[in-house]
């Protein structure tokens, strides 16, 4: 996380990357708070800090460690004590074949949604981008959905691959594809791909559409001349223009698909996740609440925890070398 | 050129079919009897039970102990959605204007222990998070429900940013005449942070209202349940029945959506801002 990401301000894809990535940008390397003037009181700081510092270190900082601390422990069920037990709740999960097939369902999952989503969102944005009638009421129906809750998209997924009136079963039947979702494990797989794709691709094209909007018409008037292949453009001018805004959009993606699928996959499985596909923050939730093993689940959260951070830390180390951004 | 803009439509409306279709189609159908839909499927014209299945669903009492009704889950979801934003706005805009308006020792290692919650969501320590609400006695309660949700820092880190783009000068000459931190606070920075904390609000809200996993491991009682954490119980019931109430679960999940849907659709310039520009 030292690797802090130098962005000029001034360019003009990097101002609309968002706060999400700012905080990481600014976090690292800026102890010093830009202020030239300041207060200074002996107690008043503490005083404002005071109630986030409570919240996060009852919500944030005791639970995180209680996970930890009950890793290395095996739970009795009934309530009698614990015992410590080393790692052995980690080498159970690790060695166990069916976590591991969660763990590949996982990352498919990841990657698929974090791809169509991304891709689709780009292609509505440059489309709306390019249209000046009707740009606003474009913009205003695609952006809805964001604000649909990911279990009622899944209760709307249930409903169009219902086996009795979805439209989407019917349609994939005149390509002789039979799908049952709930019983056949692809069938659901990809049924909660569909919708959660569906769910995150106004995010990704708010996001692409202001990166769009940001390039300065100067850039975009001296690529017209340079290049007459609207394709070309913008694979050679506005795409790496734009890779901030995708590079932010690449980590919120994989964040949302890793976890805030939750809801979507809890209403699509229905409590029946022995034969279905469900992710690892699912199994969390199944063992811990469904299960009783609160050991297994905390080393399940702590694995968790730690693949969240490699993800963060794989992000800025590599990708972001790749990344043009001026 | 003209048919590339044709093209370009096309695709537009391709995705609007994409996006809006399965919302009118859920609209629509909410206004059949269950029976229609369970023999013609969905429906893209309405019916004529509109009024009928709205009052159902918003007054009767449903539930396992038949005691919750759509209108409570509705008005908990409200109690969530409004208690979230503003707490998270109060929250944050405190935290963010002692780290960047003072200058004091801890300064440092205080917004490395705010900054740290940002990696890791709720969701990667739902158990002990649930074990320690459980010890302080807060799973059933309003406080439960929303206090927990408050302890990540995108608010924070959403004002600190905008402060920190809040002209130097403002604050000198405030100084000059003789304002103190209370004063300044109260007069410049709140007035001058209205649109931010709007498009927060209105992010904040929508956040609160659709929240899930959390409701979900807080509520056991059914008077506290959210529209959204009901969602699951009504399809577990829809499922076991003979001719399932299809209408009754889609009236509930556009309840579940349209305020949210509202709320982003009529404040969208804002909501847009807040959302892609809280970094300037």
């Amino acid at each position: 996380m030292t690797h802090a990401p130098s962005l000029s301000p001034t360019s003009p894809a990097a101002t609309t990357t968002g706060g999400f990535f700012a905080r990481f940008r600014s976090a690292p390397s800026e102890p010093s708070f830009a202020k030239r003037v300041q207060f200074s009181s002996p107690y008043l700081p503490y005083l404002f800090l005071a109630p986030q510092m409570a919240i996060i270190f009852i919500f944030f900082y005791w639970p995180s460690v209680q996970a930890i601390q009950s890793s290395f422990y095996l739970e009795d069920p009934f309530g009698f004590g614990s015992t410590f037990v080393g790692t052995s709740n980690y080498t159970d999960v690790l060695k166990s074949g069916e976590y591991l097939g969660i763990a590949r369902f996982t990352a498919i999952f990841t990657a698929a949604v974090t791809f169509f989503s991304l891709a689709i969102g780009l292609l509505l944005a440059v489309k709306a981008d390019g249209v000046i009638r009707g740009n606003a009421t474009y913009k205003t129906l695609l952006i809805w959905v964001y604000a649909i809750a990911p279990p009622v998209a899944g209760l709307m997924g249930m409903m169009m691959f219902d086996q009795h009136i979805g439209p989407l079963v019917r349609f994939v039947g005149l390509f002789g594809w039979d799908m049952k979702v709930g019983l056949n494990y692809n069938d659901t797989a990809a049924a909660m791909i569909i919708v959660s794709v569906w769910k995150q691709i106004p995010y990704n094209f708010i996001f692409f559409l202001s990166g769009l909007q940001g390039i300065p018409v100067s850039v975009r008037e001296a690529a017209l001349m340079d290049c007459r292949s609207g394709f070309r453009r913008f694979w050679t001018v506005i795409l790496p223009l734009l890779a901030p805004t995708a590079f932010f959009l690449l980590i919120i993606n994989t964040t949302y698909a890793l976890f805030d699928t939750f809801g979507v996959i809890d209403v699509m499985v229905k409590d029946k996740a022995a034969n279905n596909p469900i992710t690892l923050v699912y199994k969390v939730y199944m063992d811990g609440f469904r299960g009783n093993d609160l050991g297994g689940s905390s080393a399940q959260s702590v694995i968790l925890m730690i693949i969240v951070f490699v993800l963060t830390i794989f992000q800025f180390r590599f990708i972001e070398r790749r990344v043009h951004y001026n | 050129m003209q048919r590339v803009k044709l093209f370009n439509h096309f695709i537009l409306l391709m995705g609007v079919f994409i996006m809006v279709g399965p919302l009118v189609v859920a609209l629509m159908t909410s206004s059949h009897e269950a029976a229609d839909i369970h023999r013609n499927g969905l429906s893209l014209l309405p019916g004529g039970h509109f009024v009928e299945t709205y009052t159902k669903v918003l007054t009767k009492e449903g539930g396992f102990t038949g005691k919750i009704t759509g209108l409570r889950m509705m008005m908990n979801s409200l109690i969530l959605g409004i208690g979230f934003a503003v707490g998270k706005i109060a929250l944050s805009m405190l935290a963010a204007y002692a780290l960047v308006y003072f200058r004091f020792r801890f300064a440092t290692i205080l917004f490395w222990m705010i900054f740290t919650t940002l990696l890791l969501p709720l969701e990667v320590r739902i158990l002990p998070s649930y074990e320690v609400m459980n010890t302080l006695h807060l799973t059933n309660t309003y406080t439960g429900l929303i206090v927990p949700l408050l302890a990540s820092a995108t608010g924070t880190f959403y004002f600190r940013q905008f402060f920190k783009s809040i002209p130097d000068e403002l604050l000198e000459a405030a100084r000059i005449d003789g304002a103190g931190p209370f004063k300044f606070f109260i007069d410049v920075i709140v007035p001058l942070s209205k649109t931010m904390m709007a498009a927060i609000f209105i992010i904040m809200f929508v956040y609160g209202w659709n929240q899930y996993l959390w409701p979900t491991l807080m509520t056991t009682d059914e008077s506290f349940f959210t529209l959204v954490r009901g969602i699951k119980q009504i399809l577990l019931v829809w499922v076991g029945s003979n001719i399932p109430d299809y209408n009754e679960a889609f009236a509930l999940a556009i309840l579940a959506m349209v305020p949210p849907v509202m709320i982003v659709m009529i404040f969208q310039r804002w909501f847009i801002k807040g959302l892609t520009e809280s970094d300037k």
